[in-house]
């Protein structure tokens, strides 16, 4: 019966879609109607012919989902570390803008491609696996909601295409990390309520007593990004037929409203479920539990507590009042507590095990992630401050910073998690190659050390220049002599991301191999009590 | 009712209210017992790796 009632919708889903196509004002709201039209009718065959199948019901964990966005996030991750490194090399070439791909593939359209692909793409498949990947197990019940995790994995990645088609053909509301326009959002809306109510819905049927604190992690990541995006992202269309929209705030209170998404999107999105990633992959590659759960427990509720005030620090000197720059000021302070209190809770997991670190690069990639979110986690704090700020902001030092932070914390607890993954999920005795995973932490730890170090580097360089002033009260350097002087150190900051190219796709090889070659995980005879 | 009497409530009763809550936390999670219970706890990544529990282990 639910399947008739998915046919009909689905059925009605794709000729809505086909009129918005043929009657949509501009080029990009056809094209992306007829995306959602592809998917409606993909969706629609798929269920007509799985109609009527007795299938038996389902037991163990929904291991497919999490798999599926395995190779999600190796595939995307490879995506954005090539467009963000191809944008390198636009900033150090400019003839890289090429004629014939004006309007299209120039830096402009470019970047945002680069930074929705590798937070969302890339970083969001890696926390909707290993969410469901965590959650199924710390509360030993099987995915909730039947399919539902399916429909998130696929609708989030839809929303992924969408949004990534749009920015090459300029639909955007410039809004920093929430480019996506408003059928997008809403579309987000919807795969997100869904991923809420599968984790949920997992949480309540566990059959373990207490919630595990990477589920308290990954919970707050989920709600809060829901209330983030719905509130930065109120808009409202020109046309129900057309791509473009108004915001409803304007002026100081949209600057601080996106601001307030942008910083928690780095809060919420890239620390908190990321923290989940920690506090469950970091224990079990080192076979021992956390350090200090009750620190865990503390290390939640500061974290949550304080980071949702830390957004305006990224409007100092701006029509922003004082007091509340202040606020955003002191907070990001007050937030390295908790930041750094998780940081040992992850490192020192290990006192006792150090040993893991020469014979397991796994175990090292992990080790390393948590060393750069400690650094970076020290680094923003102080660019926080004003008068730090007066000479960081909109310089180059602000781009080694989220780096040193997505490349370093972000992208090496994945890897880790990946490479402790693939093995898990396909049933393999061990991964393919530890040498691989050896070079693979080589290359991306020279490659983040280049692009941070070039980028401290240039971003004094100009902040200085910026302010250079002569005897008589006048600036020293105009805008295009900061550009000349800090080509060098870009080319030095596109090779780093060559490096962690490279790293990446190694990995992409050793996973491939380990599916296809290692050996199958010989099935453990069941215990048999001594007569 | 307008902005500055929500502003006036948020950093005077609610800043209360929220670190009077944080403090609660910290003191429950330190209280007397909790030593066991959060051993229990952080081992539950080693059970159940394979396949779901078979039955209720909640008390």
């Amino acid at each position: 019966m639910w399947n008739y009632i998915k046919l009909a919708v689905l059925g009605i889903a794709v000729i809505l879609f086909g009129l918005a196509a043929n009657y949509g004002r501009d080029f990009a709201y056809q094209v992306h109607a007829l995306i959602f039209m592809a998917a409606a009718a993909i969706t629609f065959i798929y269920t007509l012919r799985t109609t009527g199948d007795v299938k038996p019901a389902p037991t163990g964990y929904l291991d497919g989902v999490v798999r599926a966005g395995v190779i999600a996030t190796a595939g995307w991750g490879v995506v954005g570390f090539l467009a963000g490194t191809f944008i390198a090399f636009q900033l150090a070439f400019p003839q890289l803008n090429f004629e014939f791909l004006q309007g299209y593939g120039n830096f402009g359209r470019l970047r945002p491609l680069h930074t929705s692909a590798v937070i969302f793409a890339f970083g969001g498949n890696a926390l909707i696996a290993s969410s469901f990947y965590v959650v199924q197990r710390t509360s030993a019940a099987r995915l909730w909601g039947g399919n539902l995790g399916w429909f998130v994995f696929w609708g989030y990645n839809l929303f992924i295409v969408l949004a990534a088609t749009g920015y090459l053909m300029g639909v955007t509301q410039s809004k920093e990390y929430a480019e996506p326009e408003w059928y997008i959002d809403l579309w987000l809306t919807i795969v997100w309520v869904a991923y809420l109510l599968a984790f949920m819905g997992t949480i309540f049927k566990r059959k373990e007593k207490h919630i595990y604190v990477a589920n308290w992690f990954y919970l707050s990541f989920i709600i809060t990004i829901a209330m983030l995006h719905i509130v930065n992202n109120l808009a409202v269309p020109i046309s129900i037929l057309g791509s473009r929209s108004v915001m409803v705030m304007s002026g100081v209170q949209d600057a601080m409203t996106q601001w307030w998404y942008g910083h928690n999107a780095v809060g919420f999105f890239l620390t908190a479920g990321f923290l989940g990633m920690m506090y469950y992959f970091v224990p079990k590659q080192a076979e021992r539990p956390v350090f200090s759960y009750k620190l865990s427990i503390i290390h939640f509720w500061a974290l949550i507590f304080l980071y949702i005030w830390a957004g305006p620090h990224h409007l100092h000197y701006t029509a922003l009042p004082d007091w509340a720059s202040t606020l955003g000021m002191v907070f990001s302070v007050i937030l390295w507590m908790p930041s750094w209190g998780g940081m040992i809770n992850g490192l020192m997991t290990l006192s006792g095990a150090w040993d893991k670190l020469r014979t397991d690069p796994v175990i090292r990639m992990m080790v390393i992630s948590i060393g750069f979110y400690g650094m970076s986690t020290f680094e923003g704090p102080m660019m926080s401050i004003r008068a730090v700020n007066s000479l960081s902001h909109y310089t180059d030092w602000t781009i080694g910073h989220v780096h040193s932070g997505a490349l370093g914390w972000n992208g090496m607890i994945t890897f880790g998690a990946l490479y402790f993954l693939v093995p898990r999920l396909w049933n393999r005795e061990r991964l393919y190659s530890l040498g691989l995973v050896s070079w693979h932490f080589w290359l991306a730890t020279i490659g983040i050390v280049l692009y941070a170090a070039s980028m401290w580097v240039t971003g004094i360089m100009e902040g200085l220049m910026w302010r250079e002033v002569d005897s008589q009260g006048f600036l020293v350097n105009a805008f295009a002599d900061t550009v000349s002087a800090k080509y060098p150190m870009y080319v030095v900051r596109a090779m780093g991301g060559v490096l962690y190219l490279t790293g990446a796709i190694i990995m992409c090889y050793n996973l491939v191999m380990t599916v296809r070659r290692s050996p199958v995980k010989a099935v453990e005879p069941a215990a048999v009590p001594a007569e | 009712m307008d902005y500055h009497i929500l502003r006036e409530f948020a950093d005077s009763w609610v800043l209360l209210a929220m670190f009077l809550f944080f403090v609660g936390v910290v003191f429950w999670a330190f209280r007397p017992g909790s030593r066991k219970e959060h051993r229990d706890t952080a081992d539950i990544i080693f059970r159940h790796e394979d396949k779901p529990a078979e039955k209720e282990a909640r008390t």
